[in-house]
């Protein structure tokens, strides 16, 4: 029974390993439909993402004389780390044999990698776009990162690890129905999420608008491929930024250690929550308005501020 | 019997106000005014004949309680009403001569000063921590509209600072009494008796001393931003020099002197929770505080309202001190210095309200020889100034002295402070209002008289008590002063 | 006693207290102060409503009827009114500095919880922490009283901090007597007409509601 149990642990592991990599283009398709509606267009569909990384891939690769190889390697890096996090992230069983290393301030970690890859790749070519878009994209994660930081230890004092497994398996059978200080955290965490994955109000996807831009700006060099992999690994990005939101806040649903017959439930938990997620990051980009870009310290430090108070509450309400 | 005597007492300002808001603009309003005042005094003189006949009382479902301590500022609240109302009258009618005010204001005047009345008797005689928070709010509240009775933009901006500052205050305050009412809950249960005063007194000891600790600062820092406390001050000065005199002199003399009452009930309780000294001392530094920084500030001043406001904080510093050393005889002239600056500070707004309406301005270099003018103003401020700086034989110097003898002996190393203080006090007031009243001026004669017969009734009875104390005033004092402990 | 739902709902709409005062700390617009006003006072009613069920004090249920009453529709109902008899409906402030005054927010609701944690201590169940967040929202909207200049959003502090005060008043302490609650609101309605008569005094004495223009007497 043991060895079964193990071997169903490692093949669901590289079922998610798999499936994540696979879908996350889908979601983020999803979320774009989504704001087409909204916005009384047709739109191009929930696929659209998967025809854009087939163009691209299919194309031949231009890079600038003049680049070195870190530029050659980031998107394979950078795609790596959002890969694995996105893989790692317990969603829907706890007890997987990889979500033992999801522990979250190693999640910060890796998406703190990626980030420093992205930014000195957009420098080494040395145009001015990719110099202030990297410049940017590091004061609005230098803000957003200690937001992070303060909503994961808020779900950890709660849980008493840091362990996302651990955190999850907490918090999906805790004593309380609602906690103030994750609703404190909640907010917080989705204003990081705009923020982290160049959403509005922060960031526009879809502009390349020399003004606003800042994620837009670091990837102007890249072509093919490999924009085809930073495309991805953004798509993974928001996945992962997705499921961990769901996983903090929530949990429920999720498969308990060992019970692998609520796995069908689980998927099915996931897939409506990821639905909704996506549904309602697109009703929140449409109703609020692009910050300019001095605005979004602002913006940022309402999240920490926010967090913070989750945490402060924590401590006074011990709920 | 208590019930009807306590209820005359009430009755008479709400009635007043209620008659005044309906005949406020009729030619004898003024005199109406003045008799619901009488009314209100002679109840009082009622009450605390009874009180000092049969010691404390609770009335209405022990809601009122009245002992030696609060029915003597009942008593001195009716009495200075009284007779601010008989000096409001003339000085009222002058400045509608003159065109500062209409009849609808004069209207707002008169029944928004019978509801001041009304509710500072209530804040004075209810035994409910909460329903005193309620009461100072309504004095308050009452007295916004009087300080911005000119419509002037210097008289808006005092009154709007004033409803902030105090409002902001007395919001602690509130604050506090919660905390408080969190901690006799625990003790007396939930409920309506977890409030009062009375019953909190009985079982003072068991209430917690942490959860009281941060009430009293809160009631503190509260009630006394109406008592003018530094550095919650600053509204003071402007209230009292952009408001009409009458207003200046109830505010300085009565409701100062009303809030001060709440802090030292809370004191009484705060004290005997923690069985330390604590709320004595946070008093005692605040009170110094005052007393310090507003001598200090008298030097700058031009304006001779605003100037005898300051010289207000710097009692109201000193009978705080006074009242946080505790003990029988700093409690007893703490009292004292409560009703000689009472009777001495109205009366000095009485003189300056005429010297003022005389001059045409507040600026004391533009007022001078007020002797050369009207040898009564003159005199009724030259003698009110004497003893508001503590000359002998004036009563002021006897409570003075007791303050600083005392000080002397429990805590030396405050008695330089007190003394610097009021050296600094004496040398800038006096400074300052001699050219007022013995200069040279070119001023002319008013026709009007001025109605000063209630600034030498106070000045007589500040004279008095400092040459001759009655015996039975003595005992009251005493009386009261042991209640404090 | 109680269920713990209803226990952890208190401590959620005590938290939901708190971030409103936050939120309306870094308000510009007036306008949206006002609302946001008013759903404070919609959180106040619900919670004093939660506490009078939970501990089945009757006369708590008059407390929320008349915080739902005064504080959600008459208070906010002639903040509108005012503001657009003013014609200053869409005055939007020049705050300066929203993270520096966040900071400082921050820094009170950590004092104030400090402040508040022996007290947390003595009590159980229902108000442990209540008078801290309490004591946070009445010292935020201190905060938004100082960083104001204008007169309209002075008094929305003021109205605020009173808020913060019955909340500590109804859910911490479970309740003071009904005679002081029912002081304590007429005295805050009386408050607000007469800080609606100077409202229009000040308007026509200095042609503006910026207490700026109010700055004019010193000691000198």
């Amino acid at each position: 029974m043991e060895k079964y149990q193990l071997l169903f642990a490692v093949l669901f592991q590289l079922a998610q390993l798999v499936l994540v990599v696979v879908f996350a283009p889908l979601l983020t398709g999803w979320v774009n439909q989504c704001q087409a509606w909204l916005q009384n267009r047709s739109g191009a569909g929930v696929l659209q993402p998967y025809r854009v990384l087939r163009k691209l891939f299919s194309k031949d690769a231009v890079i600038a004389h003049n680049a070195s190889p870190l530029f050659r390697v980031t998107p394979y890096i950078v795609f790596g780390c959002m890969w694995l996090a996105a893989a790692i992230i317990p969603i829907i069983a706890v007890d997987l044999p990889f979500s033992m290393a999801a522990d979250v301030i190693a999640l910060v970690g890796v998406f703190a990698v990626a980030r420093v890859f992205i930014s000195l790749a957009a420098m080494d070519i040395g145009t001015a776009f990719g110099s202030m878009g990297a410049r940017r994209e590091m004061l609005v994660s230098f803000l957003a990162e200690p937001a992070l930081l303060m909503v994961f230890f808020t779900a950890s004092m709660i849980s008493h690890s840091t362990q996302l497994p651990v955190i999850v398996d907490t918090l999906a059978h805790h004593q309380f129905v609602l906690y103030p200080s994750l609703a404190f955290a909640a907010l917080a965490f989705l204003m990081v999420l705009l923020a982290e994955n160049a959403r509005i109000p922060v960031d526009n996807p879809s502009t390349h608008l020399e003004l606003t831009m800042i994620h837009e700006a670091m990837i102007l060099e890249y072509s093919a491929r490999h924009l085809a992999l930073i495309e991805w690994a953004s798509s993974l990005k928001l996945f992962a930024y997705i499921t961990i939101g769901i996983a903090l806040f929530l949990p429920h649903g999720i498969a308990e250690v060992g019970n692998w017959a609520g796995l069908p439930l689980a998927i099915v938990a996931l897939l409506l929550k990821l639905v909704l997620a996506g549904a309602a990051l697109a009703v929140f980009e449409i109703v609020s308005a692009k910050l300019r870009i001095f605005r979004a310290p602002e913006f940022l430090a309402t999240a920490f501020l926010l967090a913070v108070l989750g945490l402060l509450i924590h401590f006074l309400l011990g709920a | 019997m208590i019930d009807l005597q306590l209820l005359a007492l009430l009755l008479a300002p709400l009635l007043g106000g209620a008659l005044l808001a309906v005949f406020g603009s009729r030619k004898w309003a003024a005199e109406l005014n003045s008799l619901m005042s009488f009314f209100t005094f002679a109840a009082s003189v009622i009450l605390t004949m009874r009180v000092i006949d049969s010691g404390p009382q609770v009335a209405f479902h022990e809601q009122f309680f009245i002992d030696q301590f609060n029915v003597f500022l009942v008593a001195l609240t009716a009495f200075v009403a009284f007779t601010t109302s008989l000096f409001s009258r003339p000085y009222m009618r002058i400045e509608q001569h003159h065109g500062k005010l209409t009849t609808g204001m004069l209207h707002l005047y008169y029944s928004m000063y019978q509801m001041f009345t009304f509710a500072m008797l209530v804040a004075l005689t209810t035994n409910n921590m909460g329903i005193v928070w309620v009461a100072m709010e309504a004095a308050t509240l009452t007295t916004v509209l009087l300080v911005s009775l000119y419509r002037t933009p210097a008289s808006l901006e005092a009154a709007w600072k004033y409803f902030i500052l105090c409002g902001v205050g007395i919001a602690l305050a509130l604050f506090g009494t919660i905390l408080l009412y969190f901690a006799a809950e625990r003790v007396l249960g939930e409920g309506g008796t977890a409030l009062l005063w009375t019953h909190l007194n009985e079982v003072k000891g068991e209430l917690e001393p942490t959860v009281l600790k941060l009430a009293f600062v809160f009631l503190l820092v509260g009630y006394g931003t109406k008592v003018g406390l530094v550095p919650l001050h600053s509204w003071l000065p402007d209230a009292h020099a952009e408001g009409p005199t009458p207003v200046s002199a109830v505010l300085s003399g009565l409701l100062l002197n009303v809030a001060l009452c709440a802090v030292v009930r809370s004191k009484v309780l705060v004290d005997g929770s923690l069985g330390t000294h604590f709320a004595g001392y946070l008093m005692m530094g605040f009170g110094l505080l005052s007393v310090v920084v507003a001598s200090f500030s008298l030097f700058r001043q031009k304006d001779i309202k605003r100037m005898f406001a300051y010289s207000s904080i710097e009692h109201m510093g000193l009978i705080t001190f006074a009242l946080g050393m505790g003990g029988p005889v700093a409690t007893f002239a703490g009292m004292l210095h409560m009703t000689v600056h009472s009777l001495t500070k109205s009366a000095i707004f009485f003189a300056v309200g005429h010297a003022v309406q005389k001059s045409g301005t507040q600026v004391m270099e533009n007022i001078r020889g007020m002797l050369q003018v009207s040898p009564t103003v003159g005199w009724g401020l030259a003698i009110g100034t004497f003893a508001i700086l503590g000359m002998p034989p004036f009563g002021v110097f006897a409570s003075e002295f007791l303050i600083i003898t005392t000080a002397m002996h429990e805590y030396p190393w405050t008695t330089p402070f007190l003394l610097i203080a009021l050296g600094v006090a004496f040398a800038a007031i006096f400074g300052k209002i001699q050219p007022v009243v013995f200069g040279e001026t070119t001023a002319k004669r008013l026709p009007h008289s001025p109605a000063l017969i209630p600034v030498f009734v106070h000045l007589l009875l500040v004279l008095m008590l400092g040459l001759y104390m009655p015996p039975y005033l003595a005992d009251w004092y005493r009386q009261a002063a042991a209640l404090l402990g | 006693m109680q269920t713990p739902f209803l226990l952890q709902f208190i401590n959620l709409l005590a938290a939901l207290l708190l971030l409103i005062a936050f939120a309306m700390l870094t308000q510009r617009r007036i306008l949206s102060l006002i609302n946001l006003f008013a759903l404070q006072g919609a959180v106040l009613s619900l919670s004093t409503f939660v506490v009078a069920f939970s501990t089945s004090q009757h006369h708590l249920y008059y407390s929320a009827g008349l915080t739902l009453l005064l504080k959600v529709l008459l208070l906010p109902w002639l903040l509108h009114r005012l503001i657009r008899k003013l014609n200053v409906r869409w005055d939007v402030e020049t705050l300066i500095n929203i993270p520096t005054t966040m900071l400082v927010g921050i820094s009170l609701v950590i004092f104030s919880f400090n402040l508040a944690a022996p007290i947390a201590q003595l009590s159980e169940g229902l108000t442990r922490g209540l008078i801290g967040i309490a004591l946070a929202s009445v010292l935020l909207s201190l905060l938004m009283m100082l960083t104001r200049r204008k007169a309209v959003s002075q008094v929305v502090a003021f109205l605020s901090l009173e808020n913060g005060l019955f909340f500590a008043a109804t859910s911490a302490t479970q309740g003071m007597p009904l005679v002081v609650e029912l002081g304590i609101a007429l005295d805050v309605l009386v408050a607000t007409f007469i800080f609606g008569i100077f409202f229009f005094q000040i308007r026509e004495t200095f042609d503006s509601l910026d207490i700026a223009h109010m700055e004019k007497l010193k000691d000198d």
